[in-house]
């Protein structure tokens, strides 16, 4: 089995991992720190390690997932725990049972660390209320999606070494977005300029008030960033709801190399995935190795996600 | 049924205040054998008092007419497991409050004569307010046919509305204000726009961004009111939107007052009292219709109180088993109770300076009376004597354990009150005595 060098801990505030908004600019610089050492680990040929034996994780998704979901229960496995994944398409809360029921059932069973994802916003808070153990969010509704803001983080200093005095535009359906927020509480702590851009009706009200600028002109927005986030925009929300039409949408927010060329040279592109290639962003684009941290940001979730059961499960 | 004599009983040393009569005074009431109000005012005193007479003294509390809450949800028949007409009524005489208006959202829903008869029957046997069952606007409250507004009204229905739900379709309501203004009936508007306010569940804004809750736009709210003002020029019925939440909304009634239309408002105490930093960490009891909304928001609501652009307060009273609560937020079930805080929570206001006290208490007392057109909230002699003594000093803490309501959803749980009720008359006998 591979070792991993201990880190000097610091104290965490919080027995749950529900959201960025939670977190302090050190408890965020540990989780961090701790994921890089994950990152070689992972690179290795001898990927598992005991740190987490005898503990058990249950991985509890309302939500279908297919990323977030095996990253998870990768990192769990990685550091030795069970992993127990639940089926919510085949169990009792299809057939009524209340999240608090389903809470008293979990941990009746005794789990040291719940990863939940759910649709309703606050879900993962109602559950920390009502269960023993730690709970970290998956992502809840359009509030909050913690890892994945770590890992879109911990990608960004991965190629640019920091994330303080980089600007960042997050681009696309940010109404819906949990990633957009929860970006957006992290990159400003760690110092960044947010930008975020979309058409008015994907905007949600007062969110300059969460310190950031508003664009609807993709080109104003992406001016001199460091940094270009993609967001996925729903089919459901493509065909007049929302937007006129996908082709409009690519037209205006997509994101091609004619309006990428407002950028910085050097700027980066990232995506939370799945993506619509051809709707939100140009597929060379997405492809494009140079340009790109697609993949990385999958690669380096796993090392984030490990980082955060290790601190919340030694928790408790 | 033999008329049972009662002796006759003088309040005195009391502070009493009767905003349909002006009066505000040191002074007493006489209660005679009958429960009626016998006299009132300054005249009665201690040198008076006959020797057979039960004598009350005040202690200098205030005498108020008892309150009038125009709207409040009971369970029967239905969902007794939430309130029961038995429990409504302690919970609305510790409060003060001896009349109420009943809303039709019960299961099945009041929509037609013979469910009045049952709810009266029940009113009578099980409380000791007055009840006033509000009828539906249209059959199960589902918005397509109106109800039997002059059937309803002969069996004894004050008023119509569809009560949590909104009249969505603009044809179907005109021809209700169209119907209304011929009998006579008063139509009560729960006002929101169903497509703009799909799927939310607080108020559009800050907190909605940071919560992740889909927000509802205040324009929800604005649209409806407009729209049946508008009716109102063509329909002229008597026209009451049941509680504003928006400072759009007040702007819209203020100057359609201003042009003359004839209509009222009212305001649920809890958007008077609370705004939507109060929902902190998604906590379901704050979830209501029409959502909290910003202070801006509340701020012009007690402006159209002291300005008179809003005509009444009313609790908003809508238990909810924990069950229902217990949930997250979008799952949660809406509304919060408060019969029994309707009157302290309203002293705040009071004790803040922010709304004149007789203001106050003639928007929970004779102005509701006025619009219902009913006989109460007023000191009147020869009428009910309906009364709440209130010591409007008295600090207290709001403990849900302590409610008398069969749910305890109240929103302002652990919070610092000043003013509760001592003791509520109905019909001259006393109903709640906070000293027993």
């Amino acid at each position: 089995m591979a070792t991993i060098k201990k880190l000097k801990a610091v104290k965490f505030n919080q027995n749950h991992l529900l959201g960025i908004q939670d977190l302090s600019f050190s408890e965020v610089s540990q989780i961090l720190e701790e994921a890089k050492a994950f990152i070689k680990l992972n690179k290795s040929s001898s990927k598992k390690i005991d740190l987490l034996r005898g503990k058990t994780q249950i991985n509890l998704f309302f939500e279908p997932s297919t990323r977030t979901q095996s990253s998870f229960e990768l990192a769990g496995k990685r550091l030795g725990a069970d992993v127990m994944s639940m089926n919510i398409v085949n169990s009792a809360i299809k057939k009524g049972e209340t999240l608090i029921d389903t809470a008293m059932t979990l941990n009746a069973m005794h789990p040291d660390i719940i990863v939940v994802r759910h649709q309703d916003s606050g879900a993962p808070n109602l559950l920390s209320q009502k269960v023993n153990c730690a709970v970290i969010n998956a992502g809840d509704g359009r509030r909050e999606h913690p890892t994945q803001a770590l890992l879109d983080a911990l990608t960004i200093i991965n190629r640019k070494g920091k994330v303080e005095g980089l600007k960042i535009a997050i681009c696309g359906d940010i109404l819906h977005s949990r990633v957009a927020r929860s970006n957006i509480y992290l990159m400003n702590m760690l110092g960044a300029e947010v930008n975020v851009v979309a058409p008015k009706t994907l905007l949600p009200h007062s969110i300059e008030r969460l310190g950031v600028k508003a664009f609807t002109d993709m080109k104003k927005g992406l001016k001199d960033c460091d940094i270009v986030m993609m967001l996925r925009l729903q089919n459901e929300r493509m065909h007049g709801s929302f937007v006129p039409s996908p082709r409009e949408y690519y037209e205006y927010f997509g994101l091609t190399p004619d309006k990428l060329i407002a950028a910085k040279k050097d700027a980066l592109i990232m995506h939370p995935g799945p993506m619509n290639r051809g709707v939100e962003i140009d597929t060379n684009l997405a492809d494009d190795i140079n340009r790109s941290l697609i993949r990385e940001q999958v690669e380096l979730g796993v090392a984030v996600r490990m980082a955060c059961l290790k601190i919340f499960c030694k928790k408790n | 049924m033999k008329e049972k004599l009662m002796k006759e009983k003088y309040l005195i040393n009391g502070r009493i205040i009767d905003p349909k009569n002006k009066i505000d005074e040191m002074g007493g009431l006489i209660i005679d054998s009958k429960g009626l109000i016998k006299a009132v005012g300054k005249g009665v005193s201690n040198q008076n008092l006959p020797s057979d007479a039960e004598k009350i003294d005040l202690n200098q509390s205030i005498l108020m007419p008892g309150i009038v809450d125009m709207r409040v949800f009971v369970g029967e028949p239905g969902y007794e497991y939430k309130e029961n007409f038995r429990t409504l009524s302690n919970a609305a005489l510790s409060g003060g409050v001896t009349s109420v208006v009943s809303m039709p959202n019960t299961n099945p829903v009041i929509d037609n004569v013979s469910m009045v008869d049952f709810l009266k029957r029940r009113g009578r046997d099980k409380s000791r307010i007055n009840i006033f069952p509000a009828a539906s606007l249209t059959k199960n409250t589902d918005g397509k046919q109106m109800t039997e507004f002059g059937l309803l009204q002969r069996k004894g229905i004050v008023a119509f509305t569809d009560g949590t739900k909104t009249v969505q379709d603009p044809q179907l309501m005109s021809r209700i204000m169209s119907f209304a203004s011929q009998s006579q009936s008063l139509i009560i508007q729960h006002a929101e726009d169903n497509i703009l306010s799909k799927g939310g569940l607080i108020n559009e804004g800050e907190i909605s961004t940071r919560l992740g809750l889909q927000g509802i736009p205040s324009v929800a709210e604005k649209i409806i009111v407009e729209r049946d003002l508008s009716f109102l020029e063509e329909y002229f019925c008597k026209y009451h939107v049941s509680q504003i939440s928006s400072k759009k909304t007040v702007s819209v009634i203020r100057k359609a007052k201003s042009e003359g239309k004839t209509f009222t408002a009212g305001v649920s105490i809890n958007n008077l009292s609370l705004n939507e930093n109060d929902i902190g960490d998604f906590k379901t009891f704050l979830k209501l219709s029409p959502p909290l909304r910003t202070e801006e928001d509340r701020l012009s609501l007690v402006e159209g109180i002291n300005d008179g652009v809003i005509d009444v307060i009313v609790s908003d009273h809508k238990p909810e088993d924990e069950e229902s609560k217990r949930l997250t937020f979008s799952q949660a079930a809406t509304g919060a109770s408060g019969i029994e805080t309707l009157l302290p929570l309203s002293l705040e206001l009071f004790h803040n300076k922010s709304i004149d006290l007789i203001k106050l208490i003639a928007a929970m007392t004779s102005k509701p009376a006025q619009i219902l057109n009913i006989n109460k909230g007023n000191l009147d002699k020869g009428n009910d004597a309906d009364l709440c003594i209130v010591d409007i000093n008295k600090p207290w803490v709001v403990n849900k354990n302590e409610l008398n309501s069969k749910s305890k959803n109240t929103p302002i749980e652990g919070r610092k009150l000043q003013g509760q009720v001592l003791k509520t008359y109905v019909k001259g006998e006393i109903a709640f005595n906070r000293a027993d």
